[in-house]
């Protein structure tokens, strides 16, 4: 079976006074196309674990790989562009540029991967337009709602056709209706276009759209269920 | 490098306030910087104007040794291939032959060592303006056989227009000086040390007291651009060979040369410490935009922005900032220095305006506007920025964007 995302006994123990074990021998596989939520209270590892399938964390122990690429032996530069070119980010808090437009941010990654302006221009039109977002092109993050702010930033995750999307507890700072908008268009994104979703989340309105919920407690995989 | 542009252009205005606050402490102390700079190279220039033209000329060739010498020993003939030397030098506009040398002046109760100078009238008065500086009597021509004497010499010897002066030396190869001269006119020379040694007849005269014949101990030259007086004395040199030296007006004056240096270097300190301040003005804003923007930076670098990337629209604002701040100051300044430049701050006060006057200086204070003060300031302010963001740059690159993220 060819995982997009496999991890293999992979801990992450944050020096301190007293040594905290954030991630716990996790084993997780996730498949193309699943649109996973990785659950459990807060400190039970749901982000950590997440920022090390991001790259932008080292586990103490254990592999991950991505696509089959393992990250252990990459350069921190080389992780950077391994970031850019196979993995999409949406941030619980937007984390969009906030002196580029809602074009110009989704279009962003694409620059930074030197794709040709026709191409770029065509992409980003089609994202915005797929996230409802078609008449805000040129308007700057502070001139958008929160649920329109995390929109541009699923545009931008999908900007340069990632192999996955982690989103951090993505809903957590949207209110009832925007959330329900954003993942209609994350769930639509994935039965139609194929993209992989892994939320860390506590949030049940994703927990109930998810078609797999692994759940953490203490820095381990207590349930792994499928629907 | 258009995108980087164009965030780091966007990011300089996200705190409009700040912003504009640091680029008035660039101004100001550009502007400041400008005008005193400027002010003091325009002093220079009057001062060498005056003390330089006035007397020394941008340019002298001896014969070898004579500059240390002052002795007519070490004179030389003008020859006509040397003639043809200066007239092809499209540089030079003309010249005038002297024999300098030293004499006792007496009359019937007083005696003091004087400075003769033996010159061509006409070409002196084209070169330096003497007949201007006539204060009793009359300008001399060549075929006189009387002297013009520094004013303060006058009054040392109690003589005036019409009395007569005993010179007294030593001639070419060790022959006598002597000569009886009437005084044409008193002379009030810039500086008051010429004034009170300084005697000057016509080069005929000069030749028959000393017997030097054909040759002249200095030969003075007349430039249109004084700047460029040190690069056309080596060319100078070249061309008329070993046997002579070419001196341009630094070697020729060295005390004035010294002393603007020493006012100069007065100035950059005064800079320094202005610059200093605000350096760390700047440097303040800098750490305070790097603090409020370390979690995006790390959501840039989560996201897949090189750090190098990052680093340099970070050097690209802080450049920006100082250098639009430099440019306003420049574009500030620029009017003030000209308006001065067409109307310079004339002394108002007696005793100062004499004083100049004494020295040869018009009593005025004329700034410069020389681009290179101007762009001396640019790239004083582009330097100190660079040097700034060196901070911002490394920190970048050091970046984690985990750790920046939680911040």
């Amino acid at each position: 079976m060819n995982y997009v995302i496999e991890t293999n006994q992979v801990s992450k123990i944050y020096d301190g006074v007293v040594p905290v074990k954030a991630v716990d021998e996790v084993d997780l596989n996730i498949e193309n196309g699943e649109f996973t939520a990785i659950v459990g209270p807060s400190g039970s590892g749901k982000t950590t674990l997440l920022n090390m399938v991001g790259g932008l964390d080292r586990p103490t122990s254990g592999s991950i790989k991505v696509n089959g690429q393992e990250l252990a032996g990459m350069s921190e530069n080389d992780m950077i562009d391994f970031r850019l070119k196979h993995i999409g980010f949406v941030f619980q808090s937007y984390n969009l540029i906030p002196v580029l437009t809602a074009k110009e941010n989704t279009e962003f990654i694409m620059l930074m991967q030197n794709i040709d302006r026709a191409t770029r221009n065509e992409r980003v039109e089609k994202l915005l337009t797929e996230v409802g977002l078609e008449d805000k092109m040129n308007s700057r993050p502070s001139q958008l709602s929160g649920g329109q702010q995390q929109r541009v930033a699923v545009a931008r995750a999908l900007a340069s056709k990632p192999d996955f999307v982690l989103a951090d507890e993505p809903t957590a700072n949207l209110d009832s209706k925007s959330t329900e908008n954003l993942l209609d268009i994350m769930a639509r994104l994935n039965k139609e276009e194929g993209v992989t979703f892994v939320f860390s989340t506590h949030d049940q309105r994703v927990i109930d759209r998810a078609r797999r919920v692994v759940t953490l407690v203490d820095g381990k995989i207590s349930s792994d269920e499928r629907r | 490098m258009r995108l980087y542009l164009k965030l780091a252009w966007r990011n300089l205005w996200r705190n409009k306030r700040r912003t504009l606050i640091t680029m008035a402490s660039v101004f100001f102390a550009v502007i400041m910087a400008t005008l005193m700079m400027s002010m003091k190279e325009g002093s220079y220039t009057n001062m060498t104007n005056s003390m330089v033209a006035s007397y020394t000329g941008f340019i002298q060739v001896h014969a070898r040794g004579y500059w240390d010498s002052k002795s007519l020993d070490d004179s030389f003939v003008l020859t006509d291939s040397m003639k043809q030397v200066l007239d092809a030098n499209d540089k030079i506009t003309g010249y005038v032959e002297r024999i300098e040398s030293f004499a006792l002046s007496a009359t019937r109760e007083t005696t003091k060592g004087a400075m003769v100078v033996g010159t061509d009238p006409e070409a002196e008065m084209r070169m330096t303006q003497l007949h201007e500086r006539i204060d009793t009597g009359s300008y001399f021509e060549a075929d006189d056989k009387a002297v013009l004497i520094g004013s303060g010499l006058a009054e040392y010897h109690k003589v005036t227009v019409g009395d007569t002066i005993v010179l007294l030396g030593q001639g070419y190869h060790g022959s006598s000086a002597a000569g009886k001269y009437p005084i044409k006119g008193i002379v009030k020379f810039g500086s008051p040390d010429l004034s009170k040694q300084l005697i000057m007849l016509p080069i005929n005269e000069a030749k028959r007291l000393y017997g030097t014949e054909g040759t002249i101990s200095n030969l003075v030259l007349l430039i249109d651009d004084p700047e460029a007086a040190t690069a056309i004395s080596a060319g100078l040199a070249n061309d008329l060979g070993e046997s002579l030296e070419v001196m341009a007006w630094p070697e020729l004056v060295p005390d004035l040369v010294d002393m603007i240096e020493a006012d100069r270097v007065e100035g950059y300190i005064f800079m320094f410490i202005l610059y200093m301040v605000i350096s760390f003005g700047i440097f303040g804003t800098v750490l305070m935009m790097m603090a409020e923007r370390q979690h995006e930076f790390g959501v840039l670098v989560a996201v897949g922005m090189k750090r190098s990337k990052l680093a340099l629209v970070v050097f690209l604002e802080v450049i920006s900032i100082s250098l639009l701040g430099a440019l306003a100051g420049i574009a500030g300044a620029y009017p003030v220095i000209g308006y001065f430049f067409l109307n310079p701050i004339r002394f108002g006060g007696e005793e100062a305006g004499k004083m100049m006057e004494e020295y040869g200086m018009e009593p005025i204070l004329q700034p410069s506007l020389d681009l290179n003060i101007f762009a001396k300031q640019a790239l004083i302010v582009a330097a100190v920025a660079s040097i700034i963001a060196i901070y911002p740059f490394i920190s970048v690159l050091r970046l984690s964007a985990i750790k920046a993220m939680r911040s």
